[in-house]
């Protein structure tokens, strides 16, 4: 917590970095699926022989991961403290007192 | 003791007898003993482990029971290094911990993992099962939070009730066969099905998988290193050794495989987005074990082995931010890569790992499994072996290392994770980029013979494509702004059932029936009054029952008594 704000690397923040970033990862992206029409792959299963499978497989996956859980989330979201709540209710007492450090002999 | 006696001991023994030292050293020379015997202890046992030759040792008789105390073979042995590898890297992570509750039950914790892998029979198998059990509940209870104290008691219930039904099937089991080896089972009858729901339970299988999620992130941060790496490890080698081969595993796998990284991918704590993680790599190994082919085996082993070191890792490296920052909630940390640099670069190590990267640990086990499924011709289950792939690298590969150490900036300034904490992570990345490059080392330890070879065009072509598109959903996701903010809640699961659902139950029928014994009691106490006002009425010195007869009336009611007498004796 001591380190002088000047030291600070932001390399990453920098928006010119970011865009750098994204700008190499989308050309891998177009590298990776023109590969596909050029390297012949081994096919295991009926499925494979689409084009680009791979990729498409990849993508359409995790946007549904991602939508199905965030439809998901408004089912199941609760407050941070919700079971919490539930220790208060019942007179449960917290018996840290008996955890004191050391105390394992 | 000699040196014989010494080498001829059992591998685990070491760690309880370190263990057991350490019980009587305090202060300072206590301190320095417990560093170095975490460290030294998995070394010199693990070296002492290499002499020992495949075979049965140690068969001693209880209450009439032939019981083997170490059955030594490939499988067993290769579970046993990656306990000796898991024990030293948590170690040396542990080495600036001063307390000694941790050092103490993290080293019985490791023994009783070895032990477990190398018992013969099943009696043997119970003691270790539930000596894990335990141990490892003070690696949770050592955190000294209140929230830490309940999570610790729900773990401690969950692991012991998985040790009984082990007892139980193995008594049952013991009984009807008298066989007493732990062998493979058939999945028939009382004893296997016990046998098979305790490890289950070890094992994290859909609904009984809570434990995880619950007692891992309440872990201390080193405790969870030992957590992560050592109990669920157990339970696949035991299925693999019990179970092998049994349909119901794979539907199990893919459950576990694809259904928690939904949760994994809205969840705010980052050690219980790896804990979901964790459950959905175990469905990976148990898929393969229900396969149960001999490079299905093989598969579901070697991802074991890696799985060990790079959620080690990753664990490790959450670790560090929870030391250094003291919480783990994504939607508050961000932009720690300017001050925990190293820690960052560990933890996309770790990522790469996981999700499978070429050159990284994961990519040369996984996919094991994923061809042995193709083979099986079980496309469906292929299908969604993919999409848990695929989100893996989503919520593990991607948003653990982006919402800790990038993402915006939290303004958190800490300093680096310790020296100890760095060397651990350092040796765990260098041996995930090692096993990814050169895996023939781990082949050769694997179970069966193998002929495998991952890294030819195909594989690494397809599955850079998958990686990669994730990662564009990812992105794409991000600037669509359509990705869940990281939110600090709690996302309910099948715990809401035993943390919530039923002690309002059982409140609500306790205050039921105490309502009934309340509504009774006053009940009996009106009438006890009403009966003693009654005859206070009538006792009074004018009432029926209090005042003075006449003579008269009197012999009427004496010889009314005697008529009644008589009458009654001839009836």
């Amino acid at each position: 917590m001591t380190e002088p704000k000047s030291k600070d690397n932001d390399f990453f923040d920098k928006p010119a970095t970011i865009r750098w970033i994204l700008r190499v990862f989308y050309s891998i992206c177009v590298l990776l699926v023109f590969a596909d029409f050029i390297v012949h792959r081994h096919i295991e299963t009926a499925i494979e022989k689409i084009p680009a499978f791979y990729t498409v497989f990849g993508f359409v996956a995790c946007v549904i991961l991602v939508l199905l859980a965030v439809q998901m989330r408004k089912f199941i979201i609760r407050d941070e403290h919700y079971y919490d709540e539930h220790y208060d209710e019942s007179d449960s007492q917290p018996q840290n007192s008996s955890l004191e450090k050391g105390d394992e002999s | 003791m000699s040196l014989v006696m010494f080498t001829s001991l059992p591998p685990f023994a070491l760690f309880f007898i370190a263990a057991f030292i350490l019980l009587f050293l305090n202060g300072k020379t206590g301190s320095l003993v417990a560093s170095i015997l975490t460290v030294l202890v998995p070394v010199i046992s693990f070296l002492l482990l290499l002499q020992w030759d495949h075979g049965s040792y140690g068969g001693y008789t209880l209450l009439g029971l032939e019981l083997q105390l170490l059955e030594i073979d490939k499988l067993s042995l290769l579970f046993a290094y990656l306990f000796h590898l898991a024990a030293l890297l948590g170690g040396i992570f542990a080495l600036h911990e001063k307390d000694r509750v941790q050092q103490i039950t993290s080293l019985i914790y490791a023994g009783s993992a070895i032990g477990a892998v190398f018992a013969g029979d099943w009696i043997t198998l119970f003691v270790f099962w539930e000596l894990l059990a335990l141990s490892s509940v003070f690696l949770v209870l050592a955190r000294r939070t209140e929230a830490s104290y309940h999570s610790s008691m729900r773990y401690l219930l969950v692991q012991v009730l998985s040790g009984v039904l082990l007892f139980a099937g193995a008594l049952v089991l013991i009984n009807t066969t008298a066989v007493t080896t732990v062998s493979r089972l058939e999945l028939k009858g009382l004893g296997p099905w016990l046998i098979f729901i305790a490890m289950g339970i070890k094992c994290g299988f859909p609904l009984v998988h809570n434990w995880i999620t619950d007692a891992y992130p309440q872990g201390t941060p080193t405790g969870t290193i030992f957590l992560c790496t050592l109990t669920t490890k157990v339970a696949i080698y035991a299925l693999a050794r019990t179970f092998a081969g049994t349909d119901l595993l794979v539907t199990i796998g893919l459950v576990m495989a694809c259904v928690p990284i939904f949760f994994a991918v809205i969840e705010n704590d980052l050690r219980r987005v790896l804990a979901y993680s964790m459950i959905n790599q175990l469905g990976f190994m148990v898929c393969g074990i229900g396969i149960g082919t001999a490079m299905a085996i093989n598969g579901a082993v070697a991802t074991a082995f890696n799985h060990v070191i790079y959620k080690g890792l990753l664990m490790m490296s959450m670790g560090a931010v929870l030391y250094r920052v003291g919480h783990v909630d994504a939607s508050h940390l961000g932009g720690l890569y300017k001050s925990m640099p190293k820690t960052t670069v560990f933890c996309i190590v770790g990522a790469a790992s996981i999700s499978a990267f070429p050159l990284f640990s994961g990519f040369v086990s996984k996919s094991i499994i994923m061809l042995e499924v193709l083979k099986d011709e079980n496309i469906i289950a292929w299908l969604l072996l993919l999409f848990a792939a695929a989100g893996v690298f989503h919520h593990a590969g991607i948003k653990i290392p982006y919402f800790a150490f990038f993402h915006h900036d939290s303004g958190l300034r800490v300093k680096e994770a310790p020296n100890n904490m760095l060397i651990a992570m350092g040796f765990a990345a260098v041996l995930c980029v090692y096993i990814g490059s050169f895996p023939q080392l781990l082949y050769s330890l694997l179970p069966y013979a193998i002929d495998y070879s991952p890294y030819d065009i195909t594989h690494v072509l397809t599955q850079l494509q998958l990686l990669f598109f994730s990662a564009l959903a990812f992105v794409w996701l991000n600037l669509k702004g359509l990705y869940p903010p990281e939110l600090r809640s709690t996302h309910l699961d099948i715990e809401w059932f035993y943390r919530r659902l039923f002690p309002k139950l059982w409140r609500w029928f306790v205050s039921r029936v105490s309502a009934i014994y309340d509504s009774a009691a006053s009940g009996c106490d009106k009438v006890v009054q009403q009966l003693i006002k009654f005859s206070a009425k009538n006792s009074a010195p004018a009432a029926v029952l209090g005042r003075g007869w006449n003579v008269n009336s009197m012999i009427l009611a004496l010889l009314s008594l005697m008529i009644g007498v008589l009458v009654f004796n001839y009836l």
